[in-house]
This record gives C-alpha cells, structure tokens and sequence, in this order.
C-alpha cells in the first residue's frame, strides 16, 4: 500500500506508522475542508453570475444557528486532534526503561557519537534493530538539531544543556541523519547515516576493529585525574556525597526540595555544582566549567551511571 | 459634464480638476507632505523596491536548488541569500505591505477622517522605514548576513562573521515604523470616524486593521527589545544567550517568538481585511455574519498572542508547556474558519461579478484554505515533530503570507488602484496575472510540501539527490510567479499614463471610499464630513434571519 509510495519518507521505527497515521488522517480532514469550500464557491460563483448590471441581490443579513454550527464543529474537530497529537507526542518522548544509552555531540559541522561500549564515530550512527535507543545529546557551539525523518524523530541540541530522543528501528537499512536547525556555513552537510542492523551483527560490529575503551571506563579515568575521587569516595565519608547508586534516584537537596538524578543533573553537578547543593553538604566542590570537554562529561557520567548499588548491602 | 466629455467618461461623472496628486508638484511636495494618501504613495513604491529585491534573492536561492550538489553559488553566499530574502520580505514588504500603503491610503477615507490622527508621526514613520531600509541595503552591499531572518542565538550573537549588527539594527527601525503606524491607527479609528459611524457600521477593512495594530503596538517593542540584547551580546559580550557567557539560547527563541507569532497575524490580518470588501462588493452583498467576521479578526490578534512556543516544541521547552502552546494554536484555526465560511456564505444567491479582483478573490480563498489547513499539521504536536525546520514548514508560511497577503495586497492593489491614481488598468491582463499568479504560486510552493514530508530540512544549500524533482517543480514553479508578479508592475505603471480615466466608483462598490470621496480623492478627502446613515455593505434592504 502507501508504505512503497516514493513521495514517504521510510518507514522503520516504530513511530512511523502513529505518524503518518495522524499525517493521513489530517490530510484527509484537509481535503475535505478544502474540498467543501472551494465547490461552495465555484457552484455559487457560476450560479450567481450576475445577470444584469443593476441587478440587486436579496441582502441576508446573517444566521445566528449557521455561525454557532460552524463555529462549533472547528472547535470540537480541533480538540479531538488536539488530544490525539498529544497523546502521541508523550509516546514519542517518553522513553521505555531499558534502553540502549547513546551520546551525541553537535558541532560546527559534524555529529560525534559514543557507544557506551566505548566505540564512537562520526556523522554515522549504528544501532540494532528492534531495541530501543536513547539518545543523550549536547551542542558544542550553536544550535543544531538531530534528525531522522526514516524514524519521524526530530529534537534539538542545544549548547549548554542535555536534550535527548528514542527510537526503536524496525527495519535493516541505511538512512538519512540530518541537521534540521541552522548553524552555519556548513549546516547542509552536516548530514549523516544511521544503519540499522541485526543485533548480532551490532554486537559484532560494536567488539570488531580497533579495541576500545568502554565510556565508564574512560571515564573513571577522568574521576581520577580530575580528583574527584578524593571527595566522593565510594563510603561516602569523603568530603562530599558517594555517587554509588546515585543515577535515577531522588536527592534531596539544601534548601528544601529535590531532585531526579539523570543526565541533565550529573552534568550540571559537574559544570555548576553550586546550583543545586545536596542536602547536608557544603558549596566547596569547584566547578569543571571549561576543563572537561562534553565527551568528558558524557564519560564521568557513563561511569556514574554504572557505580550501581551492591545488591544487598545497602541496608546499613 | 464638459469635463466629464473630455475625459472621455461615459458614466458622466465629473471629478474634480485638484485632486491629492496634483495638488502640489516637485519632490518636495512629496517628501514633506502630511497627506495620508501621499505617504502612502511613497510607501507603495519603496515597498515595491524591497518586494524587487526580496524576490531577486528568491530567484537566486531557486536557481541554487535546480540541483542538488549546491553548485550555482558557495555556502556561505547562500546562507546570505535565504537570510536576506526573509529578511527584506518580512521587515521591508510583508509587514508594512498592505497596512502602510492601503491601509495608510484608506483608513482615514473609509471611517470619513480628513487625515490619520498625526499626520507628522506618520510621515515620521516612512523616514524612519527609509532609514531602516538604507541601513539593510548598506548591510547587504558590505557582505549581507547569514543567520536566517530568526537571528537565532548563539549563532548571531558570537558565532556569525557577517554583518548582524547592522542588519539587526535595520530590522529593529522597521519595527519602529510599524508602531508608529499602528499607533495611528488605533487613535485615528478611536477618535475620528465621521458622525454616524458607529463600531458596527465600520468596514470590516477597518476592523482588520485595529486588529493589526494592537498586534503592532504591543507585540514589536518586543522584538526591538530582543534584537538589542542580542546586539549588546554581539558588541559587548553581555552573556544574555550565549550558555558559554552564563546565557540560554532557548531564552532569545521565547523573546523572539513572543513578536513574531503575532506578527504572522500582521502578515495576514489586513489581508482578510480587504477580502471583506473585495467579496462584498464582487457579490453586491453584506457580508454575511458582519460582527462574526469583525470579531474573528480581533479573537485571531489576542490568540496570536499566547501560541509563540509552537515554534519550540523540539527546543526543550517544558511539554506541559508545550501543550498548552498546542492547543491554543488549534484554537486559532476557529476564527479562521469562521471567517472563510462567512465568506463562502456572502458569495450564496450574491450577484457575482467576473472582474479582476473577483479573479483575485478566488485566487486568494483557494490559496489561504491551504495555507490555514496546513497550520494543523504544524499545531499537532506529534506531527511537527517531524515537520519542523523542513520544508512542509516553508511551504505552509508562504501559503500564508505570500498565498495570503501578497495576493491580498495585489488583489486590494488591484480593486483600489482606480481610486488611487484615478486610471483603470486592462481587465484581460489583470485576470491574467490573478491566473499566472494562483497558478505559478501552487506549483512552487505544493511540491515543498512533499518535499518537507519526506524529510528535506530548510535552509540547505545542497540536498540528496531523491529530492530533486521535486526541486526543480518548485523552480519551475517560481518563474512562472515571477512573471505574474512581474506583469502588474508593468501595467499598473502604464495605466498611470495611458489608461482611461476611473469613474468615481467603477465596481458599484459601498462605502465613502467609493461613494462620497472623488476620484482621485482631494487633499482633505471630502469636501464636508460626511455624516453615515447606514450599515456597511448595504447594497439593499438587509434581512434578518
Ligand atoms: C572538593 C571536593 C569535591 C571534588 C574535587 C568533587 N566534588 Fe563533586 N561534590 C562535592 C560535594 C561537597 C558535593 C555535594 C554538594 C553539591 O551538590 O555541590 C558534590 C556533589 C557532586 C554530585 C552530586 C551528587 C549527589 O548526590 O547529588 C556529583 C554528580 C558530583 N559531585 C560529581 C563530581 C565529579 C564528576 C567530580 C570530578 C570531576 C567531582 N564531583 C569533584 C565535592 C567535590
Ligand atoms: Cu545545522
Ligand atoms: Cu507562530
């Protein structure tokens, strides 16, 4: 059917079908407007012509129940796409747990990736087919924004925070990556490939060629070179708090409140620590602003994320 | 009648030997003057100068995209060509297009005023769109600028190398141009109308404009504001955007969109303003639904208010937010729609007449049902997604503006010109340029759609090769506008010479425009305030239902 139609982007995540269904449910809505008036034009246009120069229509003032139906039924159509959009806008953006974790960095001309499993690349993404992905993204210098159209996923990287996307492929291939916010000189050819591939071939791909050093490896690295080792030790009686566990919990901080550890708040403890102080503790970590670059950070948080909680010594 | 013999005039109608453009000649007589209708000469040619310009820069980005390698011209010099085509577009023809030349021409006329209320501010107000406009000229002659017409932070702010400050500063004067035309607007249509007439008696022409000017009024010291913190951020490094300064990116978006969601409206207001008339007239009917239509038109201005963060659901703006911003902007497809039923609904057992505006009438609903129907793809959350920044969303803003208001303003050139230089242009050439327009528009635009469904993003100066086709339609396309565009110019300016002199009222038309004022009109428009004793359009004894 219109799956093959050359005129449609690919299908191969599991988005695209929810997409170009409401796509096609709003052209056909579309149609029908367009369709409606534009005959009530053309059949009145010809049918009123104006038989005589002095001829004087009969005037209608108006019609009070013509207006509230006219006036009602945009309004009703309006919310029901309202509420669908949005329903599919939360799936498109609400990650599932489990996913594969995927670090993307913008700049001025090229897209630079990493692998948890330490592999990166540039201006191509591998993926596995049928798992979900998320990517954690970031700009170097100016707005980008990373796109997809195979997939129907589109989200901007912004410099100086996190934003991320997920998707799951549905289909093996290679596909157009672009570069949907302006950015410069060379915006257009920031472009790329995403390849979908069979999970074996995937993990092949990920362990074949030159051996790499997974993300929270490297990352532990710069916990050590950068001394952050010397206040978070893994008791938690260093000067500041242990990160043992820390990804995904909630923390609360100084001053009331509290706060999600994900992505966005790791790298903001790293570059703005005084932000949000944790509950109990004093504003002397120093700020990395400006000493560790956005691969650096995504690696700190790589190896963050995998200092998971011993199983069942956490009863203390 | 001796006069009216002369001028060859079989109606029998005599005008008047002073009439506002021969009253006084030489350069200065027009650049000093504080005629509403002089300045609005001198706004309808300089707007026609940029709108030369701007669409020069358009031909070239079309040439650019024949083919996909991005071989006609380098990067850097496209980027600078599709930032000033928008550029000199928006600030320098679409905004003041219709409001400045026939708004400015008709408002006083229509609401039965000798003049807008200070008449010295609005000639302030063409100098300081002459300044602006020289400064963007000047910009463009010393290398132009490449950041898109958005000017989106932190690319202008640190990145860019090309002139941003002074174009900025360009667009910047405009804007103030604008307030100071929509200030005398809403003072003028407050205090000025004639005796008798009422809020409800006002041509709907009227209605879009006041609508159009609180748009002005408030909504541009915003973006003046933001341009300026942008600039300080450029010239002196103050961290407003810039994250690397202790800035936000998403911050100058807010700002931005906060004025140019509503300024949209500013590109498309007017121009239903002067459909009313135009569907009026060409059915010899009220306009069904008067106070539906007045009413829409001010619901479509305070809406436009509350949508900006439609242009940011993919830029990390809250979804909470984000939802809020979606469902008021379908909420605008209402006025919308009620607007272009009461229109339909004018047309029904109406006396309709085949003239040229009448063509453009057509032309302009064919047109803008596209355009307003595409907005819901764009208003759909799940759907912009990925639409945005590709060229379904260049496609559905020229259906609007250029679709709407361009083809508002050439229409509105078209059922006015006779009362503006007193001379009627060829019927045959006029539907012409309605058919080669309506015609060479769809084939430019339409294709982008499918362009922007398959995934092309905007602003790319080479592109993969499956979306050439597509691309070379659009150009194909773009010529066949640019002589419909090209063949108004050049008769309207004959007609000024040689054309038949214009009867005081050639359509039958309603209104003191038509009715009471000559033709050409005289300095002071009429020779005592008229005094209006009934509704707008009445064209008959109107029934009630
Ligand atoms: C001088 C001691 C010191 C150093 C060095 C230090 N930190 Fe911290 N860090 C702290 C303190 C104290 C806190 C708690 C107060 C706060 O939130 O700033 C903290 C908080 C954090 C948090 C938030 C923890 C939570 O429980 O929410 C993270 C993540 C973190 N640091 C990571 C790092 C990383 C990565 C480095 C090295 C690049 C580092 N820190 C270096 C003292 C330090
Ligand atoms: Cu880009
Ligand atoms: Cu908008």
């Amino acid at each position: 059917m219109w799956t093959d139609f050359p005129l449609f982007p690919e299908q191969a995540s599991s988005f695209a079908l929810k997409v170009d269904g409401i796509y096609f449910a709003t052209v056909l809505l579309s149609v029908f407007f367009a369709a409606l008036v534009s005959v009530l034009v053309i059949i009145f246009a010809i049918k009123y012509r104006r038989k005589s120069p002095d001829e004087i229509p009969r005037q209608i003032a108006g019609h009070i129940g013509l207006e509230i139906f006219w006036t009602a039924i945009p309004l009703v159509l309006a919310l029901g796409m309202f509420v669908w959009s949005t329903v599919l806008y939360f799936h498109i953006t609400t990650p599932p747990a489990n996913t594969l974790e995927m670090y993307v960095v913008g700049k001025q001309w090229m897209w630079k990736l990493q692998h948890p499993e330490g592999k990166r690349e540039i201006n191509e993404l591998h993926v596995p087919l049928g798992q979900p992905v998320r990517l954690t993204m970031t700009s170097e210098d100016v707005l980008h924004s990373f796109y997809i159209p195979a997939f129907r996923v589109k989200k901007d990287v912004v410099p100086g925070r996190y934003t991320s996307l997920w998707f799951e492929a549905t289909k093996i291939g290679s596909y157009h990556l672009f570069c949907a916010e302006y950015c410069g000189t060379e915006h257009s050819r920031m472009i790329g490939k995403v390849h979908v591939m069979e999970p074996q071939d995937y993990q092949n791909w990920l362990t074949g060629g030159v051996a790499n050093e997974p993300m929270e490896v490297a990352g532990e690295r710069l916990f050590e070179q950068y001394a952050c080792h010397t206040c978070h030790k893994v008791d938690g009686k260093g000067r500041g708090p242990s990160l043992v566990g820390l990804y995904g919990k909630s923390v609360g901080l100084e001053g009331g409140g509290s706060a999600v550890v994900n992505e966005a708040y790791i790298r903001e403890s790293i570059l703005n620590p005084a932000v949000k102080l944790v509950a109990g503790y004093k504003p002397i970590m120093p700020t990395f602003k400006g000493q560790i670059s956005e691969e650096g950070v995504m690696q700190l948080i790589a190896y963050v994320k995998s200092l998971k909680a011993p199983e069942l010594t956490s009863v203390e | 009648m001796a006069i009216a013999e002369q001028d060859g005039n079989a109606s029998g109608y005599a005008a008047p030997e002073t009439n506002y453009i021969n009253n006084g000649y030489g350069l200065k007589s027009w650049l000093l003057t504080k005629d509403h209708k002089r300045i609005a000469v001198l706004y309808m040619i300089s707007i026609s100068i940029f709108f030369a310009v701007g669409g020069l820069f358009a031909g070239l980005i079309r040439l650019e995209l024949l083919t996909p390698q991005g071989d006609f011209s380098h990067s850097d010099t496209y980027n600078k060509l599709f930032t000033m085509h928008g550029v000199v577009m928006i600030f320098f023809f679409l905004v003041p297009s219709i409001p400045a030349t026939l708004g400015n021409f008709l408002v006083p006329i229509m609401i039965g005023a000798k003049d807008l209320a200070f008449p010295r501010i609005n000639l302030l107000s063409w100098y300081v769109y002459i300044i602006g406009g020289t400064l963007g000229v000047i910009g463009i002659l010393a290398g132009g600028v490449d950041t898109g017409w958005t000017f989106y932070t932190p690319y202008s702010s640190t990145y860019s190398n090309s002139n941003v400050l002074i174009v900025a500063f360009a667009g910047f004067l405009a804007g103030f141009s604008s307030i100071l035309t929509g200030l005398n607007f809403i003072v003028t249509i407050h205090t000025m109308r004639a005796p008798g007439m009422t809020w409800f008696r006002l041509p709907l022409f009227i209605w879009a404009h006041y609508a159009t000017s609180i748009i002005m009024l408030l909504g541009t010291p915003v973006i003046a504001i933001t341009l300026v913190l942008m600039m300080l951020e450029r010239a002196f490094g103050f961290g407003f955007f810039d994250p690397r300064l202790g800035g936000d990116p998403v911050l100058f978006q807010h700002l931005f969109w906060f004025y140019s969601h509503p300024a949209v409206y500013i590109m498309i207001l007017p121009s239903m303003g002067v459909m009313s008339e135009m569907i009026a007239c060409i059915s010899r009917k009220r306009v069904f639904g008067y106070e539906f239509v007045a009413f829409s038109s001010v619901a479509i201005a305070i809406l436009g208010f509350l949508v900006w963060g439609h242009h940011m659901f993919l830029s990390s703006q809250s979804t909470y937010a984000g939802m809020v911003f979606s469902v008021i902007t379908f909420l605008v497809a209402v006025p919308s729609a009620i607007k272009t039923f009461n229109w339909t609904a004018t047309m029904y057992k109406g006396s309709i007449v085949y003239n040229t505006p009448m063509y453009y009438v057509m032309g302009y609903l064919g047109l803008f049902l596209v355009g307003g129907l595409t907005g819901l793809f764009l208003s759909n959350m799940g759907l912009d997604i990925h639409l945005h920044d590709t060229y379904f969303i260049v496609a559905h803003f020229h259906y609007i503006m250029v679709g709407g208001q361009v083809m508002g303003y050439l229409g509105g050139m078209h059922f006015w010109w006779p009362k503006i230089s007193g001379k009627m242009y060829p019927e045959a050439l006029g539907k012409a340029s309605a058919v080669l327009v309506f015609l060479g528009f769809n084939l430019t635009f339409f294709p982008q759609f499918v362009l922007g469904y398959m995934g092309m993003p905007r602003r790319y100066h080479s592109y993969p090769d499956e979306f050439q086709i597509l691309n070379v339609a659009s150009t194909g396309g773009a010529s066949v506008l640019a002589l419909g565009y090209l063949l108004p110019g050049i008769y309207l300016i004959w007609s000024i010479f040689k054309g038949a002199n214009a009867p005081q009222n050639p359509w039958g038309a309603k209104g003191l425009e038509w009715e009471v004022a000559d033709t050409p009109p005289t300095t002071f428009n009429f020779e005592s305030t008229p005094v209006v004793t009934e509704e707008a359009y009445q064209y008959g004894p109107i029934e009630e239902h």
